[in-house]
């Protein structure tokens, strides 16, 4: 178990090595130089020379990619060309937004999902299941950034229930911070919750099939229990792995939905960071997220172990 | 009032007819047993009295336990009954324990949920259960899990869940078939046990007559979903009145007829085997300490005339199957080396093995696993046919995959079928069709009839012996049934904790085995006559 955990570990690290690798590169080929693009068209050429110096542009590429690697090991992520504050004041304000906003929407649509699933799968082929898979379908076909829309002329211009956009700060209180978040992350987790709700749906039908579930039914159980006690812990390790590459496409999913709410989160900064070619910011973004992702994945594997007993003793 | 009675039970899934008119009465403290081959509707018969059939299903007539009727009772009602008053023990002990709950929750489960007691006091009494069926808890602790245990002892946990609170009837579903035959013989003692001590009644559903034979005080042999003939054991099989009856114990105990060839004898062995030893890494506990590996087999040396028949029996898990696959050059030995035809074939790469592929083809078990569902009959069957030097083309292919289908009894027109259209019998005739087409010298066969019903095994077998007499094919079967080493071998090995106990003439070492583990494995051996002699002269 151990050496499985470490294993896992530093796989994790050497996917982060490698990332560290293909996000600087992608952003060196990148058109565009951040020096000309903070200064504007009109600036002299020796301005941006002399800014070009300040922000190290001017060092080799491999010196400058150690910089930045030696920074991200001490949490420097270096500073913002356009903002001119520590990228790690911007990330840290940025995800006092983010974070609740994903944890919300994954909780959400786990709330939403697994409850669905299992109706749907103890009602198998029934007016109800069709219903219910029905609606996944179109939760699965329709875009996130569409449904958001959708969303806000319903609950914010018709009926006025909460506010079409903007977040007015944790300072302002924990409700209407709550309100601000509400429609943007339901926009995030209805998609994913009608995945979710398929997986755990066919993996609990595949489970229901199994010879241990009339084992359970042989003994007297009810075949509710039997659904509850037996089948649904059988079927968490499919519906766990996709939850965790669901987590990857939900912190992308927050930069456009950010952009459709106005809200002042990660994805927003990046989304902007980009278009500003302010490429140290995107850099530590995204590294970030990378790391994120790692981490989820590494608690995927972790929570396997937990479920599955037989896995506890692989190595 | 008989414990349980069925009559006229008839059963329908959507418009296919499953079960007609069957009559089935079973007193307490009776063993009957319920034989047929597969699809005969055994298994939908048990299913019937727990009331967890299919949804599609509709049944008809009568089904009354302890003179309650069971098709009209409520859900409710069958909960209560089903694991209080009816357990029920299944044939896949492997599949039949939730993997993520341990042997202690499962037992106790039941016990909680009929009769409301507190975790402690279920625990203790699955505790003493699981004793009786013979896992003591110094060993198999409540909190083991179903994967740390073997196949035997899965079932024995089955049994205790099934047995926990003392049934009034216990259906048990071809209970031995996936166990090796001393395994077998264990768990039919336990039953019978258990069934002397609580006057439990025992329906026993078999394909296998001896079995059926041994354990069965009355037995009732269904087809089709008919019954055909019904009655006390040893009459019904010693007068053998209905022709199925008749026709089942002969397939039974068929012997196929095979003319012996006494052929030149050719320049050397075959196949010979040295030294053959394969270790396997086990998992290590400690950081410092490494353990040692597991050998599954230990230093086997044989050796195979051309066109010579011989069993490799063993106990699962003996490394019987171990030693075929490095026989075929699908594993690596540690040490030995084995030579085919006089070339020295381990460590070679696959290119130099071509040859040595061809001449040495491979039937396994399942006739439903071993085809993929997608491809015809012809592509599947002239696979092996890419080890020749020299790729047909598509007209010898088919030629020669035509050939091979006629050689097992098939009609060339097959070739053009997929596999799904072929039933069971004729699937394990295709995998014999793959086997011969590159007419090799020598043929692996793991299990190559264990999963067929007994007028099917019958002519597989004398497919088989005669392949082996006309073709000059050398076999080795695999296998933990002496009766298909009786019926088809010259010669037999056992096999015992990876090494090789005693080989001989096969009549001799199944009449007068002398090692311990040739003794175990023909002690245990169900047989037909033998056991009907003995319920004769139980009754006088």
């Amino acid at each position: 178990m151990t050496a499985y955990l470490a294993k896992r570990l530093l796989i994790g690290l050497a996917t982060l090595v490698v990332a560290s690798v293909v996000v600087f590169a992608v952003l060196e080929i990148l058109p565009g130089d951040p020096a000309r693009l903070m200064l504007g068209m009109n600036a002299t050429e020796d301005a941006v020379l002399a800014l070009r110096n300040e922000l190290g542009l001017n060092q080799g590429i491999v010196m400058r990619y150690l910089t930045w690697t030696g920074g991200l090991l001490s949490l420097d992520f270096g500073r913002s060309y356009t903002y001119s504050v520590p990228v790690i004041e911007l990330i840290r304000e940025r995800s006092a937004v983010s974070l609740p906003l994903a944890l919300i929407a994954l909780a959400l649509s786990t709330a939403i999902a697994i409850p669905v699933g299992v109706f749907s799968a103890a009602r198998r082929g029934r007016p109800a299941d069709t219903v219910a898979m029905g609606a996944s379908q179109l939760g699965v076909a329709v875009p996130n950034f569409w449904f958001a829309l959708l969303l806000v002329y319903v609950f914010a211009v018709w009926l006025r229930l909460v506010p079409a956009g903007g977040f007015p700060g944790w300072g302002a209180g924990l409700w209407p911070a709550l309100k601000a978040l509400i429609l943007p992350a339901v926009a995030l987790a209805l998609p994913q919750a009608a995945i979710l709700a398929r997986v755990t749906r066919s993996a609990l039908l595949d489970v229901l099939g199994e010879d241990f579930i009339r084992t359970a039914r042989a003994k007297g159980l009810p075949r509710r229990t039997v659904l509850w006690r037996h089948a649904l812990r059988n079927a968490m390790l499919p519906v766990v792995t996709i939850m965790g590459l669901q987590f990857a496409f939900l912190l992308a999913g927050t930069i456009i939905i950010e952009n459709v709410f106005y809200l002042p989160g990660l994805g927003r900064l990046v989304f902007q960071a980009i278009n500003q070619r302010d490429l140290i910011v995107v850099e530590g973004v995204v590294m970030l997220l990378v790391a994120t992702v790692i981490v989820v994945n590494l608690l995927v594997d972790l929570s396997y172990a937990i479920v599955d007993p037989r896995l506890r003793h692989r190595t | 009032m008989s414990l349980l009675e069925i009559e006229k039970l008839s059963l329908d899934i959507g418009t296919l007819p499953i079960l007609k008119n069957v009559d089935l009465a079973l007193e307490a403290g009776q063993v009957m047993g319920l034989v047929g081959e597969s699809g005969s509707g055994k298994s939908m018969t048990a299913l019937t009295i727990m009331q967890l059939l299919p949804e599609a299903a509709r049944a008809t007539g009568s089904v009354r336990f302890d003179g309650a009727e069971l098709l009209s009772a409520s859900e409710e009602r069958m909960c209560a009954l089903r694991g209080d008053d009816i357990g029920m023990v299944f044939q896949e002990p492997m599949t039949a324990l939730n993997p993520l709950k341990t042997i202690g929750e499962q037992v106790a489960e039941g016990i909680r949920w009929h009769t409301g007691s507190n975790r402690k006091d279920a625990e203790t009494l699955a505790q003493r259960m699981l004793e009786r069926v013979g896992l003591p808890a110094e060993r198999f602790p409540l909190s083991r899990y179903p994967h740390e245990l073997s196949g035997g002892q899965r079932q024995r946990v089955v049994i205790a869940i099934a047995c926990a609170l003392k049934p009034k009837l216990l259906i048990a579903d071809e209970p031995t078939t996936a166990l090796d035959v001393v395994l077998q013989a264990q768990i039919l003692d336990l039953l019978r046990d258990l069934v002397d001590e609580n006057r439990m009644g025992l329906l026993l559903i078999s394909h296998d007559l001896a079995v059926v034979t041994e354990m069965a005080d009355r037995i009732t042999i269904l087809r089709n979903g008919e019954v055909m003939e019904a009655g006390d054991t040893a009459e019904t099989l010693s007068a053998q009145v209905h022709p199925y009856t008749r026709q089942l114990a002969m397939a039974s105990m068929h012997v196929p007829e095979r003319t012996r060839m006494h052929r030149a004898v050719e320049a050397g062995p075959l196949l010979e085997v040295k030294g053959i030893t394969r270790d396997y890494p086990v998992r290590r506990d400690s950081l410092f300490h490494r353990p040692r590996p597991f050998r599954a087999v230990d230093d086997v040396s044989f050796a195979m005339a051309p066109a010579q028949s011989v069993a490799l029996v063993g106990r699962s898990g003996c490394g019987k199957s171990t030693l075929a696959r490095i026989i075929l050059a699908l594993d690596k030995p540690t040490a030995g080396t084995i030579s085919f035809r006089g070339d020295e074939i381990t460590g070679r790469d696959q290119a130099a093995l071509r040859p040595a592929r061809r001449d040495m083809q491979v039937i396994f078990q399942d006739p439903y696993g071993s085809f993929d569902p997608r491809q015809k009959i012809e592509r599947l069957v002239a696979e092996p046919l890419h080890l020749l030097d020299k790729r047909p083309t598509a007209g010898e292919r088919r030629e020669r995959v035509a050939a091979a289908l006629h050689e097992v009894g098939l009609q060339p027109g097959d070739m053009d079928k997929y596999p799904h259209e072929f039933s069971g019998g004729q699937r394990q005739r295709l995998s014999i069709a793959r086997a011969v087409i590159t007419r090799p010298k020598l043929i692996v066969a793991d299990e190559p009839v264990s999963a067929l019903d007994v007028s099917i095994r019958a002519q597989i077998l004398d497919l088989l012996a005669d392949l082996n007499s006309r073709l000059g094919i050398a076999f080795l079967f695999i296998t933990h049934d002496l009766t298909v080493a009786r019926a088809i071998t010259d010669e037999v090995m056992v096999m015992d904790e990876g090494r090789i106990v005693e080989t001989g003439k096969t009549g001799d070492v199944l009449s007068s085995p002398q090692s311990a583990a040739a003794r175990a494995l023909v002690d245990a051996a169900p047989d037909l006559h033998r056991a009907i002699a003995h319920r004769m002269q139980e009754q006088g």
